[in-house]
């Protein structure tokens, strides 16, 4: 049997939450729970509901029924507390009908939910479908359906305030790691994942230290999360001792792959974000990440992504003549036949040019704070090597890089 | 059973009867001529300026992409050209690209997280333009361990660079040499067209070379 309170009250679920842990909001102002278990304690369902309508005062509904939507119904239509009420009589527009159903009722000369019970269910199911056949149910009160159970929000924010201020990273990263193990186990309870992680140090100056990881994938293994948390300490650690911590993580729907017994191994998302936050540490955060080409005609059309790989789609494969920079390009001593090179000297490089091909003039961004304007030829040397020489305005000759 | 695997060698070691899986690099000279990069292994691409070290690299990388297998590419002097790369057929978001500032330390400790953490399809490590001097203070011994960090694991550490680095750690060692440029066009407005280039495989020794070309993108 199903219990259902209906009012204005603002503490309806906490009402709920006396009887039973498993209860469902089915509106602002309506809740309904089983009392199955309800009898060894209360009595029978009028004692229970008794005790209820005790427990929410007088200025809300109760009602007791076998099935939940019969206890809704109840709820809605009659006043004070009612245990399995007899429903039969109830107006037709106590159900949730549409417009046109409750014209059809009306010609059909159907007023009462005993008269809708009565119809035949093949004929309703003919004429309305689905939804009139449930309606037939709710009058009936034949409808048995779960409870969308109330869940209360799972906050994923901690605090820790330290009754000693806190000055090394090791003993800080224990009461991070006691902070991640139960928020990674909500996480793990809620089917959820944190796909960024932040880290709030307050510090004895009474300034705050605040640390954001987003993370390129979800992810909820502690040990995982601490690691990163601790490579980034390390790398922008705070200017005081702490005082107080508190740990957030957003959650956010796992990542789901659907992997091949014939696709390659690749390596696991966390592993292979703990292994870029290592290089990160090392090489700096921003040489790090995928290339990605950018729609411009600039001699440099690419930047670095902050981002891990990931498998796409093959490319067609050619055997194209590759290019290698110099970065920074080197500043060269180039002497002209006409308006070719025809000698070329730099650090590390000298020789005759043999063959080139240019100049190709581009130019661009002239709108921009770093416009670019050169003259670019191929050239190969008596060294035995083929380089890309550029030509600067202010008549300045740089060597970009080598084909190779 | 085969008697290689049981008998030793006059020098006192067994010859290694391993049988490898290869990637192959996709240019068929080469291919027939290798059999492809060894998995599990250290190869070196060795050569001078121009030689062809970065296309045949570019090859091996657009290989194992278009497996769908995650690459990485170690840029000790920040050389690398997505442009050239993506041309090639390389897959540019399953690469990651570690950029070390000319710094030869970065580049090998890098290297060494990479293969420790395993899942890669081939990691290149670019030595190119390090300096002799540099190069030749790179302990030995990183090859070991990088050689054992791959063993027995699909993935190819591959080396490029002037000179051998790995030595007796690799089991492939290819040498390329320029052999060709083809210019087109009138004098006075030329086009850069295509190279023609040579690998010679050093280790395994093999008594032939092979050629293929590789054309200037457009």
């Amino acid at each position: 049997m199903f219990a259902c309170i209906h009012g204005q009250e603002a503490s309806l679920s906490k009402i709920a939450a006396d009887f039973s842990p498993w209860f469902e909001q089915t509106a602002p102002d309506t809740i309904v729970f089983p009392i199955d278990g309800l009898q060894r304690l209360h009595g029978s369902p009028h004692q229970i509901a008794d005790a209820i309508a005790k427990r929410a005062g007088q200025h809300v509904r109760v009602a007791i029924a076998e099935t939940a939507d019969a206890a809704i119904l109840a709820a809605h239509n009659l006043s004070g507390v009612t245990v399995a009420p007899d429903l039969t009589d109830l107006e037709i527009s106590a159900l949730p009908l549409t417009e046109e159903m409750a014209q059809v009722f009306d010609s059909w000369g159907i007023y009462t939910l005993q008269q809708l019970a009565d119809l035949p269910e093949s004929g309703i199911a003919e004429r309305f479908g689905p939804a009139g056949v449930h309606l037939q149910q709710l009058a009936r009160g034949a409808t048995y359906r779960p409870l969308r159970v109330f869940q209360p929000e799972t906050t994923y924010e901690d605090r820790i305030e330290l009754d000693h201020p806190i000055t090394l990273l090791e003993p800080l990263l224990f009461l991070i790691a006691r902070l991640l193990n139960d928020q990674c186990t909500r996480l793990l309870s809620n089917a959820l994942a944190a796909n960024e992680v932040t880290v709030r140090l307050e510090l004895e100056d009474r300034t705050e230290h605040v640390r954001t990881l987003r993370l390129p994938v979800p992810m909820r293994e502690s040990k995982s999360l601490l690691k990163l948390l601790q490579m980034d300490l390390e790398a922008h650690p705070p200017q005081a001792p702490i005082t107080a911590l508190s740990l957030a993580l957003k959650p956010v729907n796992p990542r789901t792959v659907q992997t091949g017994i014939f696709l390659p191994v690749t390596p696991a998302p966390d592993k292979l974000e703990l292994t870029l936050a290592r290089i990160r540490g090392i090489v700096g955060e921003s040489n790090v990440g995928i290339p990605e080409l950018l729609n411009t005609h600039h001699p440099h059309p690419y930047r670095l992504v902050n981002a891990q790989p990931q498998v796409t789609s093959p490319q067609p494969q050619t055997t194209s003549h590759a290019f290698r920079y110099f970065r920074p390009p080197l500043p060269a001593t180039v002497s002209l036949d006409g308006n070719s090179p025809a000698r070329i000297t730099a650090s590390g490089i000298h020789g005759k040019v043999l063959n080139s091909a240019g100049p190709w003039r581009t130019s661009g961004d002239w709108w921009t704070a770093t416009p670019w304007n050169r003259d670019e030829w191929d050239v190969a040397l008596t060294n035995g090597a083929l380089y890309r020489v550029y030509r600067e305005p202010t008549d300045r000759w740089f060597i970009e890089g080598c084909y190779d | 059973m085969n008697p290689a695997a049981t008998l030793t060698t006059t020098l006192g070691f067994r010859p290694d009867s391993k049988i490898r899986e290869a990637l192959p690099t996709g240019l068929p000279a080469l291919d027939t001529l290798i059999e492809g990069f060894p998995r599990g292994a250290i190869s070196e691409i060795l050569g001078p300026e121009s030689s062809g070290r970065t296309t045949l690299v570019h090859s091996l990388l657009a290989a194992s992409t278009s497996k769908l297998e995650i690459c990485a590419y170690i840029d000790t002097d920040d050389s690398f050209d997505p442009v050239s790369a993506a041309a090639a057929g390389v897959a540019l978001s399953q690469l990651a690209w570690i950029r070390c500032s000319h710094n030869a330390g970065h580049a090998l400790k890098a290297a060494d997280y990479l293969l420790h953490a395993g899942g890669f399809g081939v990691v290149v490590l670019d030595l190119c333009q390090v300096t002799p001097r540099v190069a030749n203070r790179i302990p030995i011994s990183y090859w070991y361990r990088f050689r054992l960090a791959i063993e027995n694991t699909p993935t190819i550490l591959a080396l490029a660079g002037k000179q051998s680095q790995a030595k007796s750690c690799a089991a492939l060692m290819l040498e390329l040499e320029r052999k060709k440029t083809h210019w087109t066009g009138a004098p006075g407005f030329t086009l850069l067209r295509e190279v023609e280039l040579e690998a010679a495989s050093r280790k395994p020794i093999r008594s032939h070379a092979a050629h293929f070309q590789a054309r200037a993108i457009g």
